[in-house]
């Protein structure tokens, strides 16, 4: 029972102490600064860290709430819907990042220099629109899309040879249309993005590089791209961590599909699936933790090797 | 100086260690072995109050029925909750009991829920909490339990309690267009080879209808259920035995491939958006189908369906048919209002005043028979059902087990989307088999495979 409590005195360690207040300060501390951070710091906690901090513990005991070691974890990975949940979100994971950087880039490129001002803002607007309806609204409404008897893209599915629900709903199928689910709503936003980075460009730059003789996708890949390559970054992060976590789409899929999609196609969905169909909270926990450390160890690599958190301060 | 650094170095590397020594040695099991149910028998009731409200989870197909009972019983304090009614293998009602066993409040009263649910309902959740469902043997007279329909409490059943009332059975039949039938001079099979025979016969004369439709998330339950086939049979000893190569399942596979090829079985579900029910010669189904699929999904005119009893197996006496669903009521063990809750779920399952406009067929016999006495039940058929559904209910094969599984995930998960990938029945029975084996073992069953 030793073990249990050292368990307990060591979990919320890391929560308690959050602010760097004890570092020798350069900048002059002010107390107005400090209570506008301190609302957000204590939601964060309340709903962030702590509920981390219990997914860790309860990930390394089991129901007793007796110390396990790694035992959670190799359960869940020895589960027979673990290496396919994995396996399914990876392929997503694979074309939705590809997708969403390389097709928001360029799109937001050609808009900001080889469109119209007219005809930019109009359609920015309309690639924005679909990022207006939340996550199940957009699932309802490709779930008319998709369905070739009632879709008004049916005769295109039929060219496909898919004259069924059924058949475009076929588990091979299923990562391309979450992945034009996604992109259909997030890219939207992120074209938005990446235009307003690109206004950030002073003019004079690009105005030098036509001067220099260069083209406008010699401007682009060789000024514009880099330019923005932290948004870009930071797009990724978001991106990946937003892709990891889907839930909701397979979830309403696997329901419309009357049964067909696995209900645990995602690591989410078998957490779901392990804390509320097994009533075993535990496991489900460390399958967060998993994702948790997925998650932070690819932001971590992106941000060390592209620099992200550097501000002109720290040189 | 340099002493500090090292001290902390040899403290953090002794913490380590100590943490090391700890994982490796007194690691508890991930699974904690559940404190077993004895003394599962009776159960703490919370202290009653008489006029407390009591909290009534229904289904919305169930909910004109709980409205009626509060018409008539004004002083009884409800609180109606419409919700799914874990339809469609959905965990909603498991999910929020898992919920309120840790905060330790919040559960229903009484609610409406599929058969599926007892065996969770039946057993703690945690092995702190004390199972959701009361034993109504506790709560009920016996007298009452005895006339509910042959088996149709047995998914109540657990460790000789009874944790449910059963709403309604879905015993299977076989359905058809009578009207069609008659113009073009077929006669309604009465064993499965005959149906085989005129299934052949429809895809050459009528190409493009159907006689049957396997597509459905319960479909298995209308043919592999019918067959007797062991695909989650509870044995004596616990086991839950999982063989799809016996000679039970494989006759059913043999004979719905050549249909499913000449498509004269759809590998469609019936109830897929957009099914076309104008082309609906036959179809095996529950007692349900009549007013739920024909009726109000379909919009076949009245007059023109028609059932027959379940087909047999050429050879055999008996008469075995499938069930596909059929809800149950459970009352909560957690309530506060044991005596408003028992008299409400009493009503709903065997009040015959209330069963005889029930929507689905009740499992209480003498709320069964005013049902069938009841017109409006009959109206739409060609013929009088009576006699085919009294017999059916009593025919549903008890080998096709309740378990803590939805029967639904492994079919639809491994079978559907192979034979709508074009395979045949037959190639896609170890998929199947392997599933059912996955979901059964990661539920806790033992298996055995023959």
């Amino acid at each position: 029972m030793t073990v249990l409590h050292s368990q307990h005195d060591t979990v919320p360690g890391p929560v308690q102490a959050p602010v760097p207040a004890r570092r020798p300060q350069r900048r002059r501390a002010d107390l107005a600064g400090y209570l506008f951070v301190a609302g957000y710091t204590v939601l964060l906690i309340a709903f962030g860290v702590v509920p981390t901090g219990y997914a860790l513990y309860l990930a390394f005991t089991n129901a007793d709430g007796q110390f396990s070691g790694i035992n959670q974890f190799s359960k869940v990975a020895t589960d027979f819907r673990f290496g396919p949940a994995f396996a399914n979100i990876a392929v997503y994971l694979g074309m939705w990042l590809f997708l969403v950087i390389v097709l928001t880039v360029v799109v937001a490129v050609v808009l900001r220099s080889r469109v119209g001002r007219g005809v930019s803002s109009v359609l920015r607007f309309l690639f924005y629109l679909p990022g207006a309806l939340a996550g199940v609204a957009s699932v309802l409404v490709w779930l008319f899309m998709l369905d070739p008897s009632v879709s008004p893209a049916g005769a295109l599915l039929r060219a496909f040879g898919l004259d069924n629900f059924d058949q475009v709903l076929a588990p091979g199928n299923l990562p391309v249309i979450l992945v034009l689910i996604a992109f259909w709503t997030g890219a939207g936003g992120w074209i938005v993005v990446m235009y307003g980075a690109l206004n950030n460009i002073p003019d004079d730059v690009l105005e030098a590089a036509r001067i220099d003789g260069a083209g406008p996708w010699q401007v682009a890949w060789h000024i514009q791209i880099p330019m923005i390559r932290k948004w870009i970054v930071y797009m990724a992060i978001l991106a990946f961590a937003t892709g990891t976590q889907l839930f909701v789409e397979p979830q309403l899929l696997e329901t419309a599909s009357l049964g067909r999609i696995s209900p645990t196609w995602s690591p989410n969905e078998l957490a779901y699936v392990f804390a509320f169909q097994y009533g075993n909270f535990n496991a489900a926990a460390a399958i967060s933790i998993i994702l948790l450390v997925v998650g932070l160890l690819c932001a971590g690599l992106l941000v060390t090797r592209s620099g992200l958190f550097k501000v002109d301060e720290d040189r | 100086m340099t002493a500090r650094p090292r001290r902390r170095a040899f403290a953090f590397g002794s913490a380590l260690a100590a943490v090391a020594a700890l994982v490796l040695s007194g690691c508890a099991s991930a699974d904690v072995t559940a404190t077993d149910t004895a003394g599962a028998s009776s159960f703490h009731e919370a202290t009653q109050d008489d006029s407390s409200t009591i909290t009534v989870w229904t289904d919305s197909t169930r909910l004109p029925e709980v409205q009626e009972y509060q018409k008539e019983n004004p002083n009884v304090k409800m609180n109606i909750v419409t919700y799914d009614g874990d339809a469609n293998g959905s965990t909603y009602l498991q999910t929020k009991v898992q919920l309120f066993d840790r905060t330790g409040s919040g559960w229903p009263d009484v609610v409406f829920a599929s058969p599926t649910d007892t065996t969770w309902a039946g057993k703690p959740t945690t092995p702190g909490a004390q199972a959701f469902a009361a034993p109504v043997n506790d709560l009920v007279p016996a007298g009452t339990l005895d006339n509910f329909a042959t088996g149709s409490l047995s998914p109540c059943q657990i460790d000789g309690q009874t944790y449910c009332l059963r709403n309604d059975i879905a015993q299977v039949v076989l359905w058809y267009n009578k009207k069609l039938m008659d113009e073009w001079g077929y006669q309604a099979p009465t064993t499965w080879e005959q149906y085989q025979a005129l299934g052949e016969e429809v895809a050459k004369q009528h190409p493009g209808y159907v006689i049957g439709a396997i597509g459905d998330t319960n479909s298995q339950e209308s043919y592999f259920w019918s067959s007797q086939c062991p695909a989650q049979e509870l044995q004596s000893n616990g086991s839950l035995k999982v063989d799809l190569s016996s000679p039970d399942c494989t006759r059913m596979s043999n004979l719905l491939d050549p249909l499913i090829a000449d498509k004269s079985v759809s590998t469609q579900g019936f109830f897929t958006q957009g099914f076309n029910g104008s082309k609906v010669l036959m179809a095996v189904g529950p007692s349900w189908y009549g007013q739920y699929l024909f009726d109000s999904a379909f919009k076949t005119p009245a007059g023109q369906i028609a059932a027959a009893a379940p087909l047999k197996w050429t050879g055999q006496s008996q008469t075995y048919t499938g069930n596909v669903g059929g809800g149950i009521w459970m009352i909560s063990s957690h309530s506060k209002n044991l005596k408003a809750s028992t008299a409400l779920a009493t009503w709903l399952t065997t009040s015959t005043q209330n069963l005889q406009d029930a929507p689905t067929y009740p499992a209480y016999v003498p709320g069964a028979k005013a049902w069938l006495a009841n017109p409006t039940n009959k109206d739409y058929f060609a013929d009088d059902v009576t006699n085919v559904f009294l017999n059916a209910a009593n025919e549903v094969w008890t080998g096709w087990s309740n378990t803590s599984f939805s029967d639904a995930t492994p079919w639809s998960n491994a079978v559907l989307p192979a034979l709508t990938a074009g395979e045949s029945m037959t190639q896609a029975m170890p998929g199947w088999q392997t599933a059912i084996v996955n979901e059964a073992k990661a539920s806790g069953y033992t298996v055995v495979t023959r």
